[in-house]
């Protein structure tokens, strides 16, 4: 089936990042660690991309690179509004002294334009949407499970209503059951807003169940990508399979 | 209200064992009060005799007993060296050792929070860098050293204030603060350093922590992220120290007031410890216990203000 061609949301163009090495010495000059290397891709409207790597492979450095929390070489195009991120570690990710309601609002008073009734409104339909009842905006982020702080996060990422979401390790931190409910949330708000996701895991089967495309990743490069199938079934890296096989997927 | 009964319950067998350890601590240690009492007069039949009448023959446990029986009943008895009694020697010397002590403890806390901000905020920059130098410096000299140094700079050469010449709360209450303003510097500045170091790392510590980056995510300007976020909960600790510092400084201000020539709680409790005058020295340790109890159920219901997920209840 032919899909209608869709806008490109995200344009990756010779993405380059070094981080400084600080353990500065006298013997030693200013080594720079190549950290992501030639990183070229683009992501079209309303996809899941899934982006697979080992720890330090850089899959964290590009999602902050894309954000600009970093500084990097090349060229990141986005054609819509600043993309947010939901973080691997729902315990650290929201301020432990700020109510809910207080961490969902706070994207509402940056971006400004909506009066505190607005916002308040505003909070209540975020949280039915993830799932969780009103009453979620007057409690504090520890008297919260894992599962429902995601969710939480999910919803403060929403609140400026993106295009893009970038979700770094979203389910690594949680247990099975809640893991499936999580990723039951993200389809729905694919489905719901048309989000585009950008979708960093480990966890190749979490990737198979959740993408339309992956991209591998290794040392700062992009080994391979292409739509899931191919790539999980019919893989030309040697890295891929490794990764494959490991993860105990049958791939022939 | 469980916790304030928690809290008192706690209180009162904390002075129980406060006073029970000073007082077995106390006979211990060599002198005999009865002996330097009776000063030059002493002769062995008189010191004897002396002895039987203030009842140091008893074994020391009915002693405490007797002392703590009196307390209850609100007589704190009579100084031995001073001969009057010791609830109003001790009583007028309470408000000189407070002001000091909060005099401190407000310079410790003026100074120590911009600067642990500006250090947490340019940290390895030249400002940083030299500030950390003065704090190593300042950390490593002793209040009553200190002491001295600001008596010999601002006293004797900057002439800022003269030395010995105290002025008395009762006649002049601002030419009382005036002259305690030094001798608090000297009390506050090592805590001061301490405390600017542990913010400042506090600070830095709370940055990379995840909510951090997820705000900066959500577009926060750098400021907003330290004054909304990061400082609240960077403070937490810092204020544990800070309630550490302050019962440490009532402590600390005995030294500062013997360099100072202050008469306050200090003073009187280091001539009766020489003296060996146990109920004068009994009732100061009692206001100190005190105070520091009472400093430490603040800092607990701070935390609660400041940090949700620590509740008082």
């Amino acid at each position: 089936m032919m899909m209608p061609e869709k806008e490109e949301i995200l344009t990756v163009n010779a993405v380059n990042v070094f981080y400084k090495d600080s353990r500065k010495g006298i013997l030693k000059k200013n080594n720079q660690v190549h950290i992501l290397k030639d990183i070229s891709f683009s992501m079209k409207e309303g996809e899941i991309l899934g982006l697979v790597g080992e720890s330090g492979s850089g899959k964290s450095t590009l999602a902050k690179a894309i954000l600009g929390l970093i500084p990097y070489e090349g060229e990141i195009k986005q054609s819509s509004s600043f993309p947010q991120m939901v973080f691997q570690d729902p315990y650290g990710s929201l301020n432990p002294a700020k109510k809910i309601g207080w961490s969902l609002e706070e994207p509402l008073k940056l971006r400004g334009g909506m009066d505190a009734p607005q916002r308040k409104q505003r909070v209540q339909q975020m949280l039915e949407m993830v799932g969780l009842d009103e009453k979620f905006a007057e409690r504090y982020p520890n008297q919260l499970s894992g599962g429902q702080r995601q969710r939480i996060c999910i919803a403060v990422a929403l609140m400026q209503e993106p295009k893009l979401l970038i979700a770094d390790e979203p389910v690594s931190a949680l247990d099975v059951t809640i893991q499936a409910q999580i990723l039951e949330l993200f389809e729905k708000i694919h489905r719901e807003m048309g989000l585009s996701i950008l979708f960093i895991s480990h966890d190749l089967r979490v990737v198979y169940q959740m993408c339309d495309r992956v991209m591998i990743m290794k040392d700062g490069q992009i080994v391979e990508s292409g739509l899931v199938e191919e790539v999980y079934f019919h893989h030309q890296s040697n890295y891929t399979e490794r990764l494959l096989k490991a993860a105990g997927i049958e791939t022939n | 209200m469980k916790y304030v009964g928690k809290k008192l319950v706690t209180m009162f067998l904390t002075l129980f064992a406060v006073t029970l350890f000073v007082f077995l601590a106390f006979h211990v240690i060599s002198g005999d009060p009865a002996t330097s009492m009776l000063g030059t007069e002493a002769t062995p039949a008189k010191v004897a005799a002396l002895r039987e009448e203030m009842g140091l023959n008893d074994p020391v446990l009915i002693q405490y007993g007797r002392w703590a029986a009196d307390f209850l009943k609100g007589d704190l008895g009579v100084s031995y060296s001073y001969r009057m009694p010791v609830g109003e020697m001790v009583l007028d010397k309470i408000p000189v050792t407070m002001t000091l002590t909060i005099l401190a403890f407000l310079m410790m806390v003026v100074i120590a929070i911009p600067f642990g901000i500006y250090t947490a905020r340019h940290a390895g920059g030249v400002i940083d860098r030299a500030i950390y130098v003065i704090n190593q410096v300042i950390m490593a000299i002793p209040p009553f050293f200190s002491g001295i140094l600001i008596t010999l700079l601002f006293g004797r050469i900057f002439k800022l204030f003269t030395p010995g010449a105290y002025v008395s709360y009762e006649k002049d209450f601002l030419g009382f603060v005036g002259y305690l303003f030094f001798p608090a510097l000297a009390i506050a500045l090592p805590k001061a350093a301490m405390a600017v170091k542990l913010l400042r790392s506090s600070v830095i510590g709370e940055s990379k922590l995840d909510y951090v980056r997820t705000a900066y995510s959500r577009g926060n300007r750098t400021s907003d992220v330290l004054y909304r976020h990061v400082l609240k909960n960077a403070l937490i600790p810092v204020v544990t120290f800070l309630g550490m510092a302050l019962a440490d400084m009532i402590a600390g201000s005995i030294i500062i007031e013997q360099v100072f020539s202050i008469p306050g709680l200090g003073r009187i409790l280091l001539t009766s410890i020489s003296n060996r005058d146990y109920p004068v020295v009994m009732a100061i340790i009692v206001c100190i216990a005190v105070l520091v109890l009472v400093v430490n159920m603040i800092v607990d219901l701070v935390y609660g203000l400041i940090d949700p997920r620590i509740s008082v209840e």
